[in-house]
């Protein structure tokens, strides 16, 4: 019996802690979120040599065949870390769905290139109805000469500027149900793709809306089968629940742990802030919420392999908790900051912001409690 | 890993051995589980406010100790089986789950039984151990004082000493369990001049004692579990003193080490979570199943992942200890975070009952037996009780987070 990480494991952790303090400081965050895209190559090239895009990639095509837990570790670190790279969008969500849906092909043509990092990929999934059920697919293609025809748009889309490789959820079927749901993978450079950027709040990761018009892609682009890309995307939404979990819960221990070193130097009334009751007693109720969530995480990245059965609930539970832990965390770390953690000069507001974007991705609290009371059986 | 320790990684099964443990454990509950009519009949942990309660209570801890059921951890010369932390833990798992009846002698096998393996003296390890065991004694607390809260070092009751005794003096308060115990762990003040923490001592009193007197103190839940006790001139042989005169706070703290509360109280937390699901599965609300009511369902989740989370977090302390890894800032965020949980949980009981839930055990119409209005009171208390929430906070910014002490 052991509730715990491997050794290797806990290698990794601290050995991305180690290379992000010193490769993504907040200073560096903040110069790379400057940039248009929030994209450093320079950064990205390192953190490709760490390894980490190539984590849930099987080790036949060049990857480190690892597991949720694994990934989860690593992105408690790029949460705490803000890191702007595509490792979320790419490494783990993309990958996921052509690890599970692709076929061979697909797998050799794609996956050592996105291990190495020569690709970036992203999935295209919500549309403006911004629903996770199979009904809010509507992008709907034509058939045509030379493959399937796309015209429509998809909003949301991490990372779309510097992607290569889009994997785009459409109706290929009738009705609004899970069978005519298919998944098409469609390269960034096919003609009549248009990416635009939907400015954020979260500068550290951009999202864009991508529109297609007249998009033809051949019939190899379908990933999974005709018809057949629900149960894929339902699988993906287990994994984006874990990932971004994990990655709030390095979130709200990094907001909290600025909070607590700023209360412990800032003076008022002749004492340190951290020695009233009024702060103290905000951040103990932060860490009684953290520390407990990073157990429900490690569980629900574990389940994915370890107990299938509980895994769709556990990454709901973990999403639920996490989301409404990281947002609690942030507000009350600006909180503590006073005046100064209302400031863009200030760093506290990145991690903020994202705690908010978290929230809202791959389903709010809301969505993913009554997920946990329907799998509950209730 | 920097710190050590074995780290074999997720493994969430127990070892064959500790199943069939388990296994043999279930067997014999569900042959020796005293009937419930006869037993628990709503009524709070420290109450038995019926004498045959208190005589079955007796009964059913010398049954389970005999079937080698009591204080497993213990070391085999005290009486127990120095049992690994897993058997413990299943043993907690097994009887909360099955809701076995809760042992009348809990606070001296869980207090003063291990303070006394620790710093007791042969002759007081062997008159009082195998008692303890047996609930041949039943033991209470004497901390707290009316003027003597979250700030207990402050406590007042005096112990002078005259000869071969301590002369006690004063007032004691919120003492669970004083009406029926046989003997009194308390901390008493020998040293009015010394710094507060340091004037202390830790003593055992019969409760037979002449001086005493043990007054009831009626709760909100209706129920008289805990007292006031009065000293008066009550003489303590010296040899009843347990460690070394006026370490009393440290014999006291010492103890908490011993305590494996944690684990047992995420069980039963899973335990009334389970109740409420079966509570709202059966009631109506609005004319529907209360499941299907979609507010009832959002606060059920979240009381359920909170659940869960504590689960899965005493889990791995559980593991932190068995592999030698650091313990974090456990007790204070689980006692902070399960006495909150708890009574969140039973709110939300209240609200799938509407009118019912006001209802008492002996009402027409009542539901689970008025257990849900009780313990939406009772964990009120224990939010209080052991620690405020408020000296929780405090403990777990200071030691957890490296805040200063205020002023």
């Amino acid at each position: 019996m052991d509730f715990g990480l491997t050794a290797d494991q806990q290698l990794l952790a601290d050995s991305a802690r180690e290379f992000l303090a010193a490769e993504s400081s907040p200073t560096t965050v903040r110069r790379i979120s400057e940039d248009e895209h929030a994209f450093s190559p320079e950064l990205f090239r390192k953190i490709v040599e760490q390894g980490w895009t190539g984590l849930l990639v099987p080790e036949q095509y060049g990857g480190l065949g690892l597991e949720m837990l694994d990934a989860a570790v690593l992105l408690t670190e790029l949460g705490r870390s803000l890191t702007p790279a595509p490792i979320l969008s790419s490494a783990v969500l993309a990958t996921s769905l052509l690890c599970s849906a692709g076929s061979a092909a697909q797998r050799k043509q794609w996956l050592p290139k996105l291990a190495s990092g020569e690709v970036i990929a992203t999935v295209a999934w919500l549309e403006e109805g911004d629903r996770l059920d199979p009904g809010g697919i509507l992008l709907k293609p034509r058939r045509a000469r030379g493959g399937l025809r796309l015209s429509g748009s998809k909003l949301f889309v991490m990372d779309a500027e510097i992607a290569h490789l889009f994997v785009v959820a459409v109706r290929t079927g009738t009705g609004a149900g899970e069978a005519g749901v298919s998944l098409l993978l469609v390269p960034r450079d096919t003609p009549g793709i248009t990416v635009t950027a939907l400015p954020s709040i979260d500068v550290t990761r951009r999202v864009y809306e991508v529109k297609f018009d007249d998009v033809t892609v051949p019939p190899t682009a379908l990933l999974g089968g005709e018809g057949k890309g629900w149960k894929h995307l339902a699988r993906l939404l287990d994994v984006a629940c874990v990932a971004i979990a994990a990655e709030s819960q390095g979130g709200a221990e990094r907001a909290l742990h600025m909070a607590v070193e700023y209360a412990k130097v800032r003076e008022q009334f002749g004492r340190v802030i951290g020695s009233f009751q009024a702060v103290k007693h905000i951040a103990a109720e932060c860490f009684s919420e953290i520390e407990p969530s990073r157990s429900l995480v490690w569980y629900a990245a574990w389940a994915q392999h370890g107990s299938p059965r509980d895994a769709s609930r556990a990454a709901s539970m973990a999403k639920a908790r996490l989301s409404d832990v990281y947002s609690r965390t942030t507000d009350r770390s600006v909180q503590i900051h006073g005046g100064i953690g209302f400031t863009w000069e200030h760093d506290i507001h990145f991690w903020f912001k994202r705690a908010r974007c978290n929230e809202a991705a791959f389903g709010d609290p809301a969505f993913h409690r009554e997920r946990v009371a329907q799998l509950s059986g209730w | 890993m920097g710190e050590g320790g074995d780290t074999s990684g997720m493994d969430l099964t127990h070892s064959e051995e500790d199943e069939a443990f388990r296994r043999a454990l279930k067997a014999w509950l569900r042959k020796h589980m005293p009937k419930r009519s006869t037993y628990v009949d709503g009524g709070d942990d420290f109450s038995y406010d019926d004498p045959r309660r208190v005589a079955a209570a007796r009964a059913w801890q010398r049954t389970l100790y005999k079937a080698g059921y009591v204080a497993i951890g213990w070391p085999k010369e005290f009486g127990g089986q120095g049992a690994s932390i897993v058997r413990q833990t299943i043993l907690n798992e097994e009887l909360i789950l099955n809701r076995a009846p809760s042992l009348i002698g809990a606070m001296g096998l869980q207090m003063v039984g291990p303070t006394l393996i620790r710093h007791g003296t042969p002759e007081q390890q062997k008159e009082h151990l195998p008692k303890i065991l047996t609930a041949d004694e039943i033991w209470c607390q004497g901390y707290s004082e009316p003027g003597s809260g979250s700030d207990l070092a402050s406590l007042k009751t005096r112990a002078v000493i005259d000869g071969d005794v301590f002369v006690v003096n004063g007032q004691k308060v919120w003492t669970s369990a004083a009406h029926l115990a046989d003997w009194m762990f308390c901390l008493v003040r020998t040293d009015v001049d010394a710094p507060k923490h340091k004037g202390i001592s830790y003593v055992l009193i019969d409760m037979k004692t002449p001086g005493i007197e043990v007054r009831p103190l009626k709760q909100m839940t209706g129920e008289s579990g805990f007292n006031e006790v009065f000293f008066n001139d009550v003489r303590v042989p010296r040899t009843n003193l347990v460690g070394k005169l006026n370490e009393g706070w440290q014999v006291a703290n010492s103890t908490l080490h011993f305590e494996r509360n944690m684990l047992a109280s995420t069980t039963r937390t899973q335990q009334l979570m389970n109740d409420l699901v079966a509570l709202a599965q059966r009631r109506t609300r609005n004319g529907a199943k209360a499941t299907r009511d979609p507010v009832i369902r959002q606060r059920m989740a979240d009381v359920l992942i909170r659940t869960e989370a504590m689960k899965y977090h005493a889990l791995k302390q559980l593991s932190d200890e068995i592999h030698g890894r650091p313990p974090g800032i456990g007790a204070s965020i689980n006692k902070l975070v399960t006495t909150e949980l708890n009574h969140d949980i039973c709110a939300v009981a209240l609200e799938v009952l509407g009118n019912y839930g006001q209802l008492r055990r002996n009402a027409p119409h009542v539901e689970d037996k008025g257990a849900w209005p009780k313990d939406h009171m009772f964990t009120l208390g224990l939010i209080i009780g052991g620690g405020t929430s408020q000296i929780q906070k405090n403990i777990i910014s200071e030691r957890g987070l490296g805040l200063p002490k205020g002023a």
